[in-house]
């Protein structure tokens, strides 16, 4: 995709999501989990988004916050909507089911994605009935012609979810969140609980989808090969905030943060003559109740300085080669530097 | 016959087979509701059932199966055995033990089915939504839950019968206010865990009504445990009732119920000497008591929507 003309579709300033932590007697709120903190970022139309990061980053978290399951502590989001770009936090009822319809959600637990006492037909037509599908007749086919396009049978929207495989649910949960025609669709580790082989079956289904029906996909997963086939750009998250931001292939051949080198470097590689220089991160994650300061990966950190213990560096945007690269690192110049040699 | 002609001939049936299953032909043509399908297999819920309408039919078709009134006092037969005349004997002031059985068991289950269900009833629809909904609304319901379950039931009984006088009425009354607790948090834990699943995140982001989505989506999901303690609440109440008339506390001794007829063989002569004025009552309440419960595991099983069926 041109990167000049792209529209954006979602635009990100200086979220925050924290949750409260109670406790003592009086359940006073001391600490906060800071989940999400500080995150900037743009959603274009037509692309897909990779999010990346280990558990516990705020991957999720962040988009159940764009879905408004959670809600932000700070910044703001704006939806491009047909009649102009509105702020998702102050919407009226009306404006906030125009928000629904556009943005849906694929989870990641096929078990737990389906009403176990409902049959499919069942589960999918009260949200179609809100938004405006009135006659059984009407709903049964929008259900059947959901199924065929995501590969099954129409008669199955009479079936049970137990009598579904796991791959087969994915699916009908990705049927579900098509059925009222959304713009942006988040898969949350939408194929994470499949085996692999299933994987690219989803996948290339969610491809096809795509293409069909003009969508947007923000794909939040933790497998990094996963995230390469699917993705047009790939945001990698740490601890709350974003620390690269790049196009796919870009990212993968100029890796520049330290904690994204770290994180390729442990993809694993069907070839036993490859020689693996695996970069070994020491320790954990710090608790995202109380992140370190200045730099979150600085404990982490090869090339940490006295620098990233005091200061937060920000997501700066660089060029390499032409191309736009977002680095949140106080030594990004060094490792673009460092990346490009090894183009030679 | 060679083997290839034989594997072809299987070969055909095979495919003969799997074409028909795929078409749907070899599956017979469910019929009628699942869950009551489910049910009608399970053999032991049937019995019980059968038990339970048999005993509720006879109780409602009293008059039509006994002449005698159970309140009538009849001084010329004091304690008769079983006989012809008097089914199930007479107790100490002559009054027909069949007939007392019959028009009590229309007071005791009454007061047992209304008890539970009244339970259920209040104790789900706050329970759900008050799970579902969540923050304050929730801590304040389980607190409010706590203190009716910490009133001792004995106390509240002597006071409203105090005030509002002994009647069967009040004892439903309560029971439902003693009883509520339970159920509450009952269905208020199953809820708690369900609203995390992500079936019901995903109806929220369709942004429906609450109400639906707790009452609708949620509920069925939660209501094989409560069914489960509803029928079992049905034979505690019974047995309370009985527990409660026996202190002079419940249902008044003239009206009978089946606690009433089996206090009045509480001394020791008479359990040694008149069987008939306790055994065949106790038979009653002990096979009512077991159907319902195995009607309620019926039910459990049918409302289980992992059970195939």
């Amino acid at each position: 995709m041109a990167s000049k003309d792209r529209k954006p579709l979602l635009t990100i300033k200086g979220l925050k999501t924290y949750f409260p932590v109670k406790s003592g007697f009086l359940g006073k709120t001391k600490t906060y989990v800071q989940a999400v903190n500080d995150i900037n970022l743009t959603i274009y139309k037509g692309e897909t988004l990779g999010l990346v990061g280990e558990s516990g980053c705020g991957k999720t978290t962040l988009g159940k916050t764009i879905l408004q399951l959670y809600k932000p502590t700070e910044g703001e989001m704006v939806y491009e909507f047909a009649d102009g770009p509105k702020n998702l936090e102050k919407l009226d009822n009306k404006e906030m089911d125009e928000a629904r319809r556009k943005i849906q959600i694929v989870f990641q637990d096929p078990q737990s994605s389906l009403n176990p006492s409902f049959t499919i037909y069942q589960s999918l037509s009260d949200p179609l009935k809100k938004f405006g599908v009135k006659t059984k007749e009407e709903r049964r086919k929008i259900i059947g012609d959901l199924l065929e396009a995501v590969n099954m049978r129409r008669e199955y929207m009479d079936r049970y979810p137990h009598e579904f495989s796991g791959g087969q649910r994915q699916r009908i949960g990705i049927a579900r969140a098509l059925c009222i025609n959304p713009e942006l669709v988040i898969c949350d580790e939408a194929v994470s609980a499949l085996d692999v082989s299933i994987q690219a079956q989803v996948l290339n289904l969610l491809k096809k989808l795509k293409e069909e029906r003009d969508l947007t996909y923000i794909f939040i997963t933790h497998d990094l090969s996963v995230v390469e086939y699917i993705s047009d750009r790939i945001a990698v998250m740490y601890l709350g905030r974003i620390v690269e931001l790049a196009d796919a292939d870009e990212l993968y051949h100029h890796t520049v943060h330290p904690y994204t080198q770290a994180l390729l470097s442990a993809i694993p590689v069907a070839d036993i003559h490859h020689k693996k220089n695996r970069i070994l991160l020491e320790g954990d994650v710090p608790s995202p109740m109380s992140p370190p300061s200045g730099c979150h990966f600085h404990g982490r950190c090869k090339q940490c300085q006295e620098i990233c213990k005091k200061e937060k560096p920000e997501l700066k945007k660089y060029e390499i080669n032409g191309r736009d690269h977002y680095i949140a690192c106080h030594f990004a110049e060094e490792n673009i530097r460092k990346a490009c040699e090894k183009d030679e | 016959m060679s083997t290839s002609s034989k594997n072809a001939r299987l070969n055909r049936k095979f495919d003969q087979i799997r074409r028909m299953e795929e078409s749907g032909e070899l599956k017979k043509k469910k019929s009628g509701n699942r869950a009551l399908r489910k049910l009608l297999n399970n053999r032991l819920a049937i019995i019980g059932g059968v038990i339970f309408l048999l005993i509720l039919l006879a109780c409602i078709a009293a008059p039509l199966l006994t002449s005698y009134s159970p309140k009538a006092v009849d001084m010329k037969s004091i304690l008769k055995a079983p006989s012809s005349a008097h089914l199930f004997g007479t107790d100490k002031i002559g009054r027909d033990v069949f007939a007392r059985v019959l028009y009590g068991g229309r007071m005791s289950i009454a007061i047992g089915f209304g008890s539970a269900l009244g339970c259920a009833a209040i104790g789900v629809l706050l329970g759900c939504y008050s799970a579902y909904r969540g923050g304050w609304f929730d801590s304040l319901m389980v607190r409010i839950s706590e203190v009716f379950m910490s009133i001792p039931q004995l106390i509240l009984v002597m006071m409203l019968v105090a005030i509002l006088g002994q009647s069967a009425k009040n004892i439903v009354i309560i029971f439902v206010i003693c009883g509520w607790g339970s159920c509450f948090r009952m269905a208020r834990s199953q809820v708690l865990s369900i609203r995390e699943e992500e079936y019901v995140q995903s109806l929220k982001v369709f942004g429906l009504n609450p109400f639906v989505i707790c009452y609708k989506h949620i509920l069925p999901n939660a209501l094989s445990p409560i069914i489960v303690n509803v029928t079992l609440s049905t034979a505690m109440f019974i047995l309370e009732e009985a527990a409660l008339s026996f202190l002079g506390l419940g249902v008044p001794m003239e009206i009978p119920t089946w606690g009433n007829i089996l206090n009045a063989a509480q001394d020791m002569y008479t359990l040694q000497n008149n069987w008939w004025m306790w055994l065949p009552t106790g038979i009653v309440v002990s096979l009512f008591v077991m159907s319902i419960n195995f009607m309620g595991d019926g039910i459990r099983d049918t409302t289980d929507p992992t059970q195939q069926g």
